[in-house]
């Protein structure tokens, strides 16, 4: 649904460049919610305002539902018709909300069916039907000022949803908002995402984030794209950040002959019993480190942080028997990590 | 001299006052609010950005403002002749007003637009909006509390010109105070003068400041409407009261 290749955006101010972009190649299918995290400076904004073309790419191609929006760009820094009218089917969502103080909430709801030159009956009628979509039918008379955070947010998304977009991005949406608030927001976006089968681009700082709402995602660092996935894939990556930091597990291994093991559970294997199996087949101790169960991605995952005596060495045929099990085994801070990474590959 | 001698002297100039200021102004505000959006839109970074195009009219702004009034005025003659086909009378005078006003309204748009958030000017680009919509219905409306406040500035400036204006000829509450009270020593009509001025100017003001209020407030904004902007405005005002009596 949206495509870049080869996105680069150079920033060049008084006489020095900026790589915001370094090639990004972004693959987001359509109807699913396609989170890209990583740190403030790392270009995800960069990189969401290149995909409606808010920032001109320095290079490469943006398209989106199969129309290359590079192309209708032409010359020079203002938009012309045929990329004003791609970006009226594409809705935004912004971190500070970007509603007009001076209009009620319906009017600015309206904003956007005014550029599309629709009725004033048809854009009432509308707004109300959307604003209703996001619970908000009893504030159409209020100003913005008025509401709460997560109020305004859910007029951000009622104004994004007024040219029926298939495609909606949303740049940080819920950083300005409380934890509970941005539940409520993530949840929202994914009933839109299943009701109406909108495509979401989502990017944001916060893990969380991705971990409730997310299909896929992208770990984004210096301009690249290090990792991306569907969150399954990523779950299943030996030695992939984007799971780790998805689903953290803690604990130091307690001596220098011990061999330490993250063990992730996915679906099946997670009911098996295989931590005491494995005690009784090779009759040694297993001391757990730490361990969580959560759904990440709408999958049931576990995460165990296991502790085997003896170096790796002494530990390759019990660590086999659980790869047997359908396990996925990471093992912890042995040099042996990396070449069980290129085996996996 | 008795207020039944006053009294029609002083309506004469009080009409005369607000004609010439009252049509100045208006021109005053249907050029220098272009202007002043331009300045905005033409700068680095600006939907329209044109480095030269800015500095060109930055700089006819910048020289237009810092003209002292009666220069421009006795500069203009020859124009104003040419527009109104004489240089005396309130008519005459509204000519190097308006001019005079334009480019001081147009810095005070200026700063009122750009303090709109480039957020809302960002979402509306995303809407698909073009520059035009830009600033229909996202940079004039979000400013106008400020371009009011901006208005009120420029009328009570545009009074303390008028006077300057009466000097040669124009009429008008200022050429009274010069002709009767300096010229003649009629100190009571003099102060009296400066009085009208004075009620005339707060109430200006006052009604200013109750329109961008009532809009801020309309907007819901919380918290009190900016009161820094109401002790701003009246310092030009102040001076402007110097200047004509």
């Amino acid at each position: 649904m949206i495509t870049t290749t080869g996105l680069t955006k150079v920033y060049r101010s008084h006489g020095r460049e900026t790589v915001a972009l370094d090639g990004v190649d972004l693959h987001v299918r359509e109807g699913e919610v396609y989170g890209v995290i990583g740190q403030s400076g790392a270009g995800k904004s960069s990189l969401i305002r290149c995909v409606n073309l808010l920032e001109r790419p320095t290079s490469g191609t943006v398209t989106v539902d199969g129309q290359d929006l590079t192309a209708l760009a032409g010359r020079g820094p203002r938009a012309g018709r045929e990329l004003r009218r791609a970006r009226s089917r594409i809705g935004m969502v912004f971190q500070h909300f970007n509603l007009l103080s001076t209009r009620t909430v319906q009017d600015n709801v309206e904003l956007p069916l005014e550029i599309l030159g629709k009725s004033g009956k048809e854009r009432s009628r509308k707004a109300l039907e959307l604003l209703d979509l996001v619970g908000l039918a009893d504030k159409a008379r209020a100003y913005p000022a008025q509401l709460s955070g997560g109020q305004k947010q859910r007029v951000g998304i009622a104004r994004a949803l007024a040219g029926d977009p298939k495609v909606l991005l949303s740049d940080e949406a819920t950083s300005a908002l409380d934890p509970e608030t941005t539940r409520s927001i993530l949840t929202l976006l994914r009933d839109l995402n299943r009701q109406l089968g909108l495509t979401v681009l989502l990017i944001t700082h916060e893990m969380d984030v991705v971990k409730s709402v997310c299909d896929s995602a992208a770990l984004m660092e210096k301009g690249r794209i290090v990792e991306s996935g569907t969150v399954g894939d990523l779950l299943a990556t030996p030695g992939s950040r984007l799971a780790a930091a998805l689903f953290p597990v803690g604990g130091e291994a307690t001596g220098a002959d011990r061999t330490v093991l993250d063990v992730t559970f996915r679906g099946e294997a997670a009911a098996q019993p295989v931590v005491s199996r494995l005690a009784r087949t090779y009759n040694i101790d297993i001391s757990i480190l730490g361990a969580a169960v959560d759904t990440v991605g709408g999958l049931q995952v576990g995460r165990m942080r296991i502790e085997l005596p003896g170096r790796y060495e002494d530990n390759v045929v019990p660590i086999g028997f659980l790869r047997e099990q359908g396990l996925q085994i990471d093992v912890v801070g042995h040099e042996s990590a990396t070449l069980v990474k290129e085996a996996a590959k | 001299m008795t207020w039944s001698e006053m009294q029609p002297l002083l309506s004469q100039a009080c009409g005369d006052t607000l004609y010439m200021v009252g049509w100045s102004t208006l021109i005053a505000v249907v050029g220098g609010l272009p202007l002043g959006i331009l300045l905005v839109l033409t700068d680095r970074g600006g939907l329209l950005q044109n480095v030269v195009a800015n500095k060109v009219i930055g700089q006819i702004v910048n020289v237009a403002r810092s003209m002292p009034f009666i220069i421009l005025m006795v500069a203009l003659m020859s124009f104003t002749r040419w527009v109104t086909g004489t240089t005396i009378g309130r008519e005459a005078a509204i000519v190097p007003l308006a001019i005079g006003a334009i480019p001081f309204f147009a810095r005070l748009v200026e700063t009122a637009v750009r303090e709109v958030d480039g957020g809302l000017v960002e979402a509306v680009q995303a809407m698909g909006g073009n520059t035009w919509t830009v600033v229909r219905k996202v940079l004039i409306p979000e400013a106008l509390p400020s371009l009011i406040s901006s208005t009120t500035t420029t009328i009570v400036a545009l009074i303390g010109y008028s006077a300057m204006a009466g000097t040669v000829g124009a009429g008008g509450l200022g050429d009274l105070a010069v002709r009767y009270g300096y010229q003649r020593f009629e100190t009571d009509l003099m102060w009296i003068t400066v009085a009208i001025l004075a009620v005339v100017i707060s109430l200006i003001q006052f009604a200013g400041d109750y329109a961008a209020r009532a809009l801020h407030r309309r907007g819901g904004r919380s918290g009190p409407a900016p009161r820094l902007r109401l002790l701003k405005a009246e310092e030009p005002a102040a001076a402007d009261i110097g200047k004509a009596v």
